[in-house]
């Protein structure tokens, strides 16, 4: 619980970090831009599960969990997506999405 | 906790042990012996399958995260003989190309994980578990379909499959949140308890629901799904289109049929009524169009889960019956058509439905063998794939939806359609440059006799259904 700060103001950055991640992954041209816009989805989700942990059930630590297997579930995530896009890169020495389009109907 | 209890736990342990087994043996050989690991690989797993069917206990382990029941345990069997028909088709493939470059256990490796996530994801008593599960069984297929590293479209495949399925995982822990957030709890029991149908708890479902749909690949998410299908190694393709999308249905079942905020209530009916509608209708339009058999299989298999969704509408165990035996039945009807793609290209390169031309006078059993996998596929009797459709057209009509009856029918006439294309091509047309006669190994041929049995005995024989639905009342 932070003092001075209700649980609507955090709630508002989560959706607003939600919000901005989804219009970059879908906007961003760059491979590892998009990855940081799906970052920024996976940080608002947790910044929710530790708000509601603390704010509105704060008996029992269920959403801080939650929370901690999400960071590292996120980290496994991104590592694997930067070594598939590094491979992309030897491929084709780019990493912009346009250049990836071979696979077309 | 009383250590009894690890026995429930016994079917993970196992494919463990084996994924373990495989990964040590390896170490012990050099160069050319590494071929020696794909029988001991396909050995091992079946044991696992055998030992499997064992009957298991009922219960909870961990304070309720994870729990078995007989009906559990046995789509986890379901999921094993796909994954074992997909080991025998890509023996061949890997003996061809993985050995030389020296990566043969890290195959069995990242596919047994992905199965292991499915377990768990399976068993789930709770939604970390089954977040945890979800997670553990994407990503090593993505790290499978950008396994050919030389080639572009492996990568390229990779790149796009990891991406919407990070987006897709993001999505559900979103309305995993808003679920947490409106109840105070993850647990499943629970949650079921507890849930209403506030719009906080409508809306978190939402999210949820849209995450597992990516997986199934239903319509407004299955843009991935053609080009992940191309790009990918056909055998990593075939266990996208039937293991993943098997396993995503299984946990959509228990999701749906109990943890809907206020039950089934009217805006989830019609949210899911629209969904199998668009579902089967775009996926058959796409499909007319393909040229490429693999993207042809891909919109095949996008029309085939706006299908298993019809299964839904019905509350009682018939609903839940047709929708696993719908699924038993396309495994083997779709990895035989898949085993027969993947045997041409390996041997030959060529996908294009434009040289299947004249395949009959070439090589007349491989073309025996697609033609009962797409009318199958197709659902004509007597073959299995009808009496799965017809069990699930059946669920629909008892939940009283004549004008989805009917959708679902006009559609099934359209998808015969495009499935007889491929039969009149291989069948019917001649070629100037027919494909050369070759004999697959023997793994492919012992798998595609395996999918044809499949295919025709569940045609026949009925006791597999009456099996699941005593299992579901």
């Amino acid at each position: 619980m932070i003092p001075g700060v209700s649980l609507l103001e955090i709630l508002t950055v989560s959706t607003l970090m939600f919000f901005i991640g989804v219009y970059g992954f879908v906007t961003r041209k760059n491979l590892i831009t998009v990855l940081m816009s799906l970052e920024l989805i996976l940080n608002g989700a947790a910044i929710n599960f530790a708000a509601f942990n603390k704010y509105l059930y704060p008996g029992q630590p269920d959403g801080q969990f939650f929370t901690l297997f999400l960071i590292a579930v996120a980290a496994a995530e991104v590592a694997l997506a930067i070594a598939i896009v590094i491979n992309l890169y030897r491929r084709i020495l780019s990493v912009d999405v346009d250049n990836v389009n071979t696979l077309k109907h | 906790m009383k250590w009894d209890d690890i026995l429930l736990m016994r079917h993970e342990l196992q494919l463990l042990a084996v994924i373990l087994i495989v990964t040590c043996t390896e170490i012990y050989l050099t160069g050319k012996d590494k071929a020696r690991v794909v029988p001991f690989a396909i050995a091992l797993f079946t044991l696992h399958m055998v030992a499997g069917w064992i009957k298991p206990e009922e219960g909870m382990w961990f304070g309720g995260m994870f729990r078995t029941t007989p009906l559990i345990h046995m789509r986890k069997n379901i999921l094993d003989l796909g994954v074992l028909i997909v080991l025998l088709q890509t023996a061949g493939w890997v003996k061809k190309q993985l050995v030389d470059e020296n990566r043969v256990s890290e195959f069995y490796l990242l596919l047994w994980s992905s199965l292991l996530g499915m377990y768990y994801m399976i068993s789930s008593g709770d939604l970390l578990m089954l977040f945890l599960g979800l997670e553990l069984s994407t990503l090593p297929i993505a790290a499978l379909a950008a396994y050919e590293v030389i080639r572009l479209r492996s990568a390229e495949s990779g790149i796009k499959l990891i991406l919407s399925a990070g987006l897709a995982s993001a999505i559900t822990l979103m309305g995993i949140s808003f679920l947490y957030g409106s109840t105070g709890t993850y647990a499943i029991p629970e949650l079921i308890k507890i849930l209403s149908g506030t719009s906080l708890e409508n809306l978190g479902f939402l999210f949820f629901f849209a995450g597992l749909a990516f997986k199934i690949s239903l319509v407004p998410f299955h843009f991935w799904t053609p080009d992940v299908y191309e790009g990918a190694p056909t055998g990593v393709a075939a266990y996208l289109s039937v293991v993943s999308k098997g396993s995503a249905v299984f946990i959509l079942m228990i999701l749906l049929l109990g943890l809907t905020p206020g039950g089934m209530t009217e805006i989830w009916t019609w949210t899911l009524y629209v969904l199998a509608i668009l579902t089967m209708t775009i996926g058959n339009l796409f499909a007319l169009r393909q040229r490429n058999l693999k993207r042809f299989l891909a919109f095949s298999s996008v029309a085939q889960a706006g299908f298993i969704l019809l299964g839904f509408f019905s509350t009682g165990p018939d609903g839940m019956a047709s929708i696993i035996y719908f699924v038993l039945v396309y495994i083997f009807s779709n990895l035989a058509a898949f085993g027969v793609v993947h045997a041409i290209s390996v041997e030959t390169g060529k996908e294009d439905i434009g040289d299947y031309d004249g395949l009959y006078r070439a090589n007349p059993l491989l073309s025996l063998v697609m033609l009962l996998a797409v009318f199958s596929l197709a659902g004509i009797p007597p073959l299995a794939g009808f009496f799965g459709k017809f069990f699930l057209f059946m669920s629909v009509a008892s939940a009283g939806m004549y004008v989805l009856l009917f959708i679902a029918v006009v559609n099934t006439v359209v998808s015969l359609y495009y499935y007889l294309l491929v039969v009149r091509a291989m069948f019917l047309r001649k070629s100037e440059a027919p494909l050369a006669y070759f004999k697959s190994d023997a793994w492919m041929r012992a798998s595609l006799v395996i999918c044809v049995i499949g295919i025709l005995a569940l045609g026949v024989w009925s006791g597999v259904y009456e099996y699941i639905y005593q299992l579901c009342v």
